[in-house]
């Protein structure tokens, strides 16, 4: 028996000690908001925080996490401002990776809440999207930080103005 | 009734393709309709009923697509799988526009397996693919939601008794102003499921669209998607449900010698372990201990008749058979795929261009490693999964079960990717799944995991493919003699489909091309050798080489004649008559400032390709960062006919261009006698987060009926950025990726 935080609960699971998180959340808890990806801490899609840092459930046994509070996708409740502006954006596509995108996200905002595009870079880096949402999840991070929101969209047939500013 | 939605709905596909965009999709679509036929040794028409794959359904007052509840809601049921092309929010919008249903709480449900209901107008069978999933539904969804309109207008009308002239439809509102009256959709179900849906609905003009081609036309799925509550496959718990992972041979073609399962069934948590077709499955309680399990199997395998080639020798092999060095072993020949004017003199005159492309195998690696869930009870059985091609998993988990394929349901859920991937004839995790539930057998859920490792390592790559291409130009520096020879493994050999046949998505892109048609002599011939890897369409399929090869020797005979490559791009275009790639290509030059500067450091290159019906063109701005190409800005402007969901569109084009970007940088697997090199993301390397370009998408005006969006914004980046380089003075690009070791 190991007794975890997650998401402000203290909870007791059965899974031997060597279990990675990422199992005792889906298997065990039925959280499968965090996803598995890679299984070796190179995608970022299981990404959960332990005191407010980005780690890699997959590859994290929850024997060395019983004194950290662990916080999941499940506890942004649908309305954190990056998730307000994951929707408005329309960011995900197949949406497996958005999850461990928005927890990354979320460690950024909390320690450096006006990001650079480049602190944006390199704290997403983690983060793989094989559909190719990077531009928007920038973007989606940006607005959330309260940058300005990118340039609205037109309709066709007129062709569509610039989304966002060229990265340089 | 449902035989006649089939051709319906192939007829439909026919009518509204554009003149010469998609004349080689409906040659495949020929071809695969074909390959139900040689499958099941019946025609297409009569494969519901042989195998009752398209067996009658009620499926409610309003067909197969509507259902609209008491309370008014509408829910349009998408026969096509949703795995980010964001299909699911234009397959709906067709509908409410048609329906004037209230777009805002309008919903998406997937739709069973019925093939007769579900047919892909341009498969003939139910499936997700060759960025048809709009297109071959434009026409089919347009009527649906008109004719659920026609019946609740009739049924207003007769309620009211007023005019069926005088009611009118909003938002999902159906009023008549004279008597002042209005009710909601749900008000008036009893009396419009007495009307007979009309035979042939109005449709609108789309000049009144109020909904289709809109920004208000977002995906219905974003929320899901940003909560971590989208179910996908991987997170399908039910009840008593076992996870299972396979041990699979390190080699293709190696099959299990023998196996110790003792260590791995003293595993806590592991149930069983059992022998079957493609490996040794252990299941488990969970995920983690299915994983230690398969750790601890030790199994030898027979590698008597495994492929054992690397990737060099096949490379080598193919650039021989290209050059002519060697011939042609056995039955395989090569085929012409273009000739014009005295194609034997191709070879002749001096050549301005004469280069070799080579271009490796490439794993889809969805975000979501390959994964089915699969309950077996005797003959019957249930899939739950992100199923791309429903009825050839029905097909293929019949046969194992011995069952008519019809019999098989099939859930279809979220896929997180697949790019091409979770589509096969042989449905293989699928039916690898279904093996093992059949050992567990009485009814229990089996869940198959695939490791990433698993997912990467079990080919159904994009194939290695070779292209030899020699020039001659004339006095303006145009080409006058152009000779092509492609070498690579057929993807569709060994398919249903196969035979001695050419087998288009090889060559697909050159054959076709602007460049082919103006030029006089034409000789192009492709070789499809056997290997031993098991090869598929990875998202573009033909266009992830032909495009860069077109695109790429374009740009260095306009070097080589001192032209600009828009201009010349230009010419040949009007030379080939090719108004489309005209269009999209003045329209990205204006947009992308071409003529002027680039700014300062970077340097821009073009490219152009027609795939899947549509066309697109892009110019990127490139710098080389520590040796590597830094991709920019890149201005895209794609002619998808008429636009359904502008901002998915543009998504499709960001994302296409990311993953073509990958490949064209990064992407590769090798294989070191026979045995897959790369298995994760630390050695297959993909784009990430701060090597993403900043794509700006422009939607040419067309009124066209729609063509693909899902896949032609892939193949364009990669000689767009090996034009930018050739810009800077470096060497061609002769072979990808372009970042090497």
């Amino acid at each position: 028996m190991t007794t975890l935080n997650i998401n402000g609960k203290s909870v007791t699971v059965t899974a031997a000690p060597d279990t990675p998180l990422l199992w005792v959340l889906r298997d065990e808890l039925g959280m499968t908001g965090s996803k598995y990806g890679c299984g070796v801490g190179q995608c970022g899609a299981c990404t959960a925080l332990a005191d407010g840092q980005p780690i890699r459930s997959c590859s994290v046994p929850i024997s060395v996490l019983t004194s950290a509070q662990i916080t999941t996708i499940e506890s942004l409740g649908g309305n954190h401002p990056l998730q307000v502006a994951w929707v408005k954006n329309d960011v995900p596509q197949c949406g497996y990776c958005q999850s461990g995108q928005l927890m990354s996200a979320a460690a950024l905002l909390a320690s450096n809440p006006k990001p650079s595009d480049a602190d944006i870079d390199a704290a997403m880096s983690g983060n793989i999207c094989r559909c190719g949402t990077y531009q928007r999840i920038h973007a989606a991070i940006k607005e959330a930080a309260g940058f300005p929101a990118v340039a609205p969209v037109t309709a066709p047939p007129a062709p569509r103005a610039p989304r966002a500013a060229p990265q340089v | 009734m449902h035989q006649s939605l089939i051709d319906h709905a192939a007829a439909a596909a026919a009518d509204q393709a554009p003149p010469t965009a998609t004349r080689r999709q409906i040659l495949s679509v020929g071809a695969t309709l074909s390959a139900g036929a040689l499958l099941v040794g019946c025609s297409p028409n009569l494969m519901g009923k042989v195998l009752s794959v398209g067996a009658p359904h009620d499926f409610g007052a309003f067909g197969p697509f509507v259902k609209i509840a008491p309370d008014g809601v509408v829910t349009v049921i998408s026969k096509h799988i949703e795995f980010g092309q964001g299909n699911h929010a234009g397959l709906a919008a067709i509908v409410a526009e048609e329906l004037d249903a209230d777009w805002a709480t309008t919903r998406v449900e997937q739709a069973i397996a019925n093939a007769g209901a579900y047919a892909n107008g341009m498969m003939g069978i139910q499936g997700t693919g060759g960025s048809s999933a709009i297109s071959n539904s434009w026409t089919q969804l347009r009527t649906a939601g008109a004719s659920a309109r026609a019946m609740l207008v009739q049924a207003a009308a007769t309620k009211w008794s007023a005019p069926v002239g005088e009611i009118t439809v909003k938002d999902g509102v159906v009023s008549h102003a004279k008597s002042g009256r209005s009710a909601g959709f749900g008000d008036l179900l009893a009396e419009a499921a007495k009307v007979a849906p009309p035979q042939a609905p109005v449709l609108k003009d789309p000049k009144t669209f109020t909904l289709v081609g809109t920004d208000r036309v977002r995906r219905k799925d974003g929320l899901a998607k940003s909560t971590g509550t989208a179910r996908f496959t991987q997170d399908v718990h039910l009840p008593d449900m076992l996870t299972a992972m396979v041990a699979h041979p390190p080699k293709f073609g190696a099959t299990v010698a023998s196996f110790d399962a003792t260590a791995a069934k003293k595993v806590p948590g592991v149930v069983e372990v059992y022998q079957i077709p493609t490996g040794v499955a252990v299941v488990a309680q969970n995920t983690y201990a299915a994983r230690k399990g398969r750790d601890a199997l030790v199994v030898k395998w027979d590698e008597s008749k495994a492929e054992t080639r690397g990737s060099e020798q096949i490379v080598a092999e193919y650039a021989d058979l290209a050059s002519g060095k060697t011939k042609p072993a056995g039955k395989i020949e090569w085929q012409g795929f273009d000739a014009r004017g005295d194609a034997a003199s191709a070879a002749g005159g001096t050549a301005v261009v004469e280069t070799t492309y080579d271009f490796p195998y490439l794993s889809h690696a969805p975000m979501e490693p390959l994964n089915c869930v699969a309950i077996v009870n005797g003959n019957k059985a249930k899939l739950i999964h992100g199923a791309q091609m429903p009825t050839m998993d029905q097909i293929v988990t019949a046969k194992i079960v011995g069952t008519l394929p019809g019999a098989v349901e099939v859930e279809t859920l979220f896929a997180g990717g697949s790019f091409g991937r979770r589509a096969n004839f042989q449905s293989d995790y699928v039916a690898e799944c279904v093996q093992i539930a059949k050992k567990v057998g009485k009814g229990r859920p089996v869940k198959l995991i695939w490791t990433r490792e698993d997912d990467i390592r079990a080919g159904y790559w994009r194939p290695i493919v070779h292209h030899a291409v020699r020039v001659t130009v004339d006095k303006d520096g145009y080409p006058a003699t152009w000779r092509h020879r492609v070498v690579t493994q057929s993807i569709m050999k060994g398919s249903p489909i196969g035979g001695g046949k050419l087998d288009e998505t090889a060559v697909e892109g050159t054959k076709g091309s602007p460049y082919l048609k103006a030029t006089p002599v034409v000789d192009a011939q492709v070789l499809t050798p056997d290997i031993g890897v098991p090869v598929l369409w990875w998202r573009s399929v033909g266009a992830t080489h032909t495009a860069f090869v077109m695109e790429h020797t374009v740009d260095q005979l306009a070097h080589a004649a001192g032209k600009d490559p828009v201009d010349y791009r230009r010419e040949l275009y009007r030379r080939a008559g090719s108004n489309r790639h005209l269009a999209v290509l003045n329209l990205a030059a204006d947009k992308a400032g071409w003529g002027s500067p680039a700014p300062a450091g970077w340097t821009r290159g073009v490219a152009v390709h027609e795939s899947f019906g549509s066309v697109v063109a892009q110019v990127a701005e490139v710098k080389l960062e520590n040796g590597e190409p830094k991709v920019g800005r890149v201005v895209t402007v794609i002619d998808c006919g008429t636009a359904i969901s502008p901002d998915q569109i543009a998504a499709q084009m960001e994302g296409g261009t990311c993953l073509g970007l990958s490949a064209a940088l990064y992407g590769k697997i090798e294989l070191k006698g026979g045995e897959p090199v790369q298995s994760n993301f630390d050695t297959y390397r993909v784009l990430r987060h701060g090597e993403a370009p900043t794509v700006e998408t422009y939607i040419l005006p067309s009124t066209n009926p729609p063509s693909g969006v899902g896949e032609p914004g892939t193949p364009v980046i990669g000689p767009a950025v090996a034009n930018a380089l050739l810009a800077m003075g470096q060497p061609p690009v002769t072979s990808l990726p372009m970042v090497k070791g």
